[in-house]
């Protein structure tokens, strides 16, 4: 027996094959009828908790269940409209199947077993604890004392429940339900109700990357601006952030709390104000062609309508956003660097620029990178900024079907093919590849980085 | 003598820089405050539309206020800040108790998923933040929560819900509260719950404040997500969604100002919450145990 007990050295739980092969027939027996082994201790209300969610999930199983695991492969077949009944005379409205639905359905489904599964185990596991109890000749665990468990022995269960099952029906079920609308036409033209969509592969993605696809001119150009975008909104803001950031910080400044409040205040302000009133600012008749003509008489600048002005804009004003940021992140970590080594370079000669590029720099890369991999990160996915200032635009005609303008990135355009276009399963496929973008991305760079390899220091 | 006067030129050197510095952080901080200034100037600007031909107002006016509070009958500000008032509690509390738990529970249990949920939750927070937003939509439509005053609780769900994922820094604090603590607790006889309420989250204001703080902004500050989920039903619109949809092209015309002295409004009360939560944030990232 002592062979099978341990599991108590590692985690303390048991594994189910485990239970299986040392349990006794109640044990067994709970396989098919849960709930059957804590019966066999007088665990009453566990046995009862155990049998009705199986006798739940079965009728779950048989009313709707079944049917909804079938109707996810087909994604429905009747399309809804109007039928002639000749019997009446009449126009009948006929309603159809939703494949939006079935496929939901489908996937709820596939949820709901794997958690019948989890119960099941958890099931199998308590009835074998039961058995093992009074086989050392002790009473089995009370209902109340597996309760109170969930406050100690257990709380990691106890805590966890509700995020974990926020988790999974907020993000888990919906991230699985976008994936699998990738590989199927769902689409403008193939709204549920009324039409249907249907299983395609991988059609979608080789729509778009395959280089004959009618989205390839679309996505390339836009996952390269992006990726530009991304590098200059990420790095400038870097560089300048933390030059202003030393600037503040140096010995002869004065009011260093005054300046840092005045870039955080910017910061405070709630980002859709600030952005939508800096889109208000550089129309063709905003304030700063207002102010150009009025000061220096210049024509107004095409800060919206010109492909290069416009992208240069974005960046340009992503720096008003992003250096503050910059600031006070950077600012504790600047007072962090060992003064010894400026003395040293000092009493060596070197000059401001030689000590920001050998020391300060160096530092800061080796301390932030993981913050830089994320701020890079958080700019592919800049809805924000983009959305708000510029919408997209200037528009781009040879996009596809003008649905995505030259300042669009991929995550708004995902935006305008799903709520603007109800292009679903293109922006499926794109959201699919930005993610896959991202985790390569983010794991060759967290890997390569000093403070990856190397958790001990800097020196 | 030579000595003196390098001396002396080199603090004329220092002299000149720090006036550089000031005049160009002077120049910087007005650009920097340039928008801020603007939003205030529009907000009592008496003339209406977008496009302006003077910079300076020609006439100010508390007008622009007035029909934001009290001409309710097409954009009915008021009760978008209830809306969003009431959200921003419900979700605050939710998000806090999630992120608390979870947090606690990675830092201070350990039980066999442990690992396993942590990189999940690496890989989770790739993802595109609103690629599943339309999913979430359909799912609280299929659950009848898009409709209605419903929809109150379809906004609290999608706030709150996935809050378990954002630990990080809150696991981060309770991992520099020492262990010892909380085995004295359970020489005591406390349980972990106990050890949980009675010992970490006393110890740990500065980051339930900072949570706390975070998660009732947020609905304050997100407008893709409401704008989604709410639709086209304009009374249980936030006052992001209500204020953006100011700004389309059919409204600018009349409620351009009024914009503007809504977002004073909002920016006000949310600037101070941010500027009191940064000290929570420096506080909290610098553990609980002060060196």
């Amino acid at each position: 027996m002592s062979g099978n007990k341990d599991y108590k050295l590692t985690w303390g739980v048991v594994p189910v094959r485990t239970a299986l092969s040392a349990g006794d027939i109640y044990t067994k027996l709970t396989t098919i009828i849960m709930g059957c082994g804590n019966f066999a201790r007088k665990q009453w209300i566990q046995g009862l908790l155990f049998l009705a969610v199986e006798l739940t999930f079965i009728y779950y199983m048989i009313t709707i269940g079944v049917q909804s695991l079938i109707d996810f492969s087909t994604l429905g077949t009747k399309i809804g409209g109007e039928q002639f009944n000749e019997a009446k005379g009449v126009f009948e409205y006929t309603q159809g199947d939703n494949s939006m639905l079935l496929l939901l359905g489908g996937v709820v489904t596939i949820f709901v077993i794997l958690a019948f599964v989890v119960v099941w185990r958890a099931a199998i596991r308590s009835a074998y604890y039961a058995q093992e109890r009074v086989e050392e000749g002790k009473q089995p665990v009370t209902f109340q004392k597996t309760i109170t468990d969930l406050f100690d022995k257990n709380l990691h269960k106890g805590l966890l429940f509700l995020p974990i099952m926020g988790i999974v029906t907020f993000m888990i079920l919906p991230l699985l339900f976008m994936i699998l609308i990738a590989f199927t036409n769902y689409d403008r033209d193939h709204i549920p109700p009324g039409n249907l969509f249907d299983w395609v592969g991988f059609q979608n993605f080789s729509r778009i990357l395959s280089a004959s696809g009618d989205l390839a001119a679309t996505f390339w150009p836009i996952l390269g601006w992006t990726i530009v975008w991304a590098f200059f909104a990420t790095f400038l803001n870097y560089v300048l952030g933390m030059i202003l950031a030393i600037i503040i910080n140096r010995k002869g400044t004065k009011f260093k709390q005054m300046w840092r409040f005045i870039f955080a205040l910017t910061i405070a302000i709630p980002q859709f104000v600030s952005l939508l009133v800096v889109n208000t600012m550089i129309q063709e008749h905003g304030v700063f062609n207002l102010m150009l003509e009025q000061l220096f008489g210049a024509g107004p600048v095409p800060f919206l309508t010109n492909v290069t002005v416009a992208r240069i804009t974005v960046i340009v004003i992503n720096l008003w956003i992003g250096i503050p940021f910059t600031i006070i992140q950077i600012t504790g970590i600047l007072q962090n660097i060992p003064t010894e080594l400026y003395e040293a370079a000092d009493i060596d000669g070197a000059g401001p620029a030689t000590t920001f590029f050998k020391i300060t720099l160096p530092y800061m890369l080796f301390v932030t990178t993981p913050y830089l991999i994320q701020t890079f990160i958080g700019n592919i996915n800049n809805f924000n900024v983009i959305f708000l200032l510029t919408g997209g635009a200037p528009a781009a005609s040879n996009y596809y079907k003008g649905t995505a303008g030259k300042t669009d990135l991929l995550i708004t355009w995902l935006y305008k093919l799903t709520i603007d276009n109800k292009d679903y399963s293109i922006g499926s496929v794109i959201g699919i590849l930005v993610f896959i973008i991202m985790a390569t991305g983010s794991l060759i760079a967290y890997r390569s980085t000093g403070s990856y390899k190397n958790e001990e220091g800097f020196l | 003598m030579r000595d003196k006067q390098k001396q002396g030129s080199a603090r004329t050197k220092q002299r000149i820089m720090d006036a550089i510095v000031h005049i160009f952080l002077t120049i910087l901080s007005i650009i920097w405050l340039f928008p801020v200034f603007w939003i205030v100037l529009l907000s009592f600007r008496e003339q209406k539309g977008q496009y302006i031909k003077t910079f300076w107002p020609e006439k100010f006016t508390f007008a622009n206020y007035q029909k934001l509070f009290f001409e309710t009958d097409i954009f009915n500000f008021p009760r978008w800040f209830g809306n969003t008032l009431l959200i921003s509690v419900f979700s605050c509390l939710i998000t806090t108790f999630f992120v608390l738990a979870v947090s606690y529970g990675m830092s201070r249990l350990r039980f066999k998923l442990r690992k396993p949920f942590l990189n999940i939750a690496l890989v989770l927070g790739m993802f595109p933040g609103f690629f599943s937003m339309v999913a979430v939509y359909y799912i609280l439509k299929a659950l009848g929560l898009t409709e209605g005053p419903k929809i109150y609780l379809a906004l609290i769900m999608a706030y709150s819900g996935t809050a378990g994922l954002g630990f990080y820094i809150s696991k981060g604090f309770f991992d520099t509260i020492p262990k010892a603590l909380d085995e004295a607790g359970m020489i005591d006889g406390a349980t972990k719950w106990q050890i949980f309420t009675k010992i970490t989250i006393p110890l740990s204001k500065p980051i339930v404040v900072y949570t706390l703080l975070g998660a009732f902004m947020g609905p304050w500050l997100d407008f893709v997500f409401a704008k989604v989920i709410v639709g086209p039903s304009q009374e249980y619109y936030t006052v992001a969604v209500g204020l953006y949809t100011m700004l389309t092209k059919e409204n600018i015309i009349n409620w351009y100002a009024p914009f503007a002295a809504g977002a004073v409004c909002i920016s006000i009360p949310i600037s101070a919450l941010f500027l009191y939560l940064q000290r929570f944030y420096a506080e909290g990232m610098s553990g609980a145990v002060k060196g």
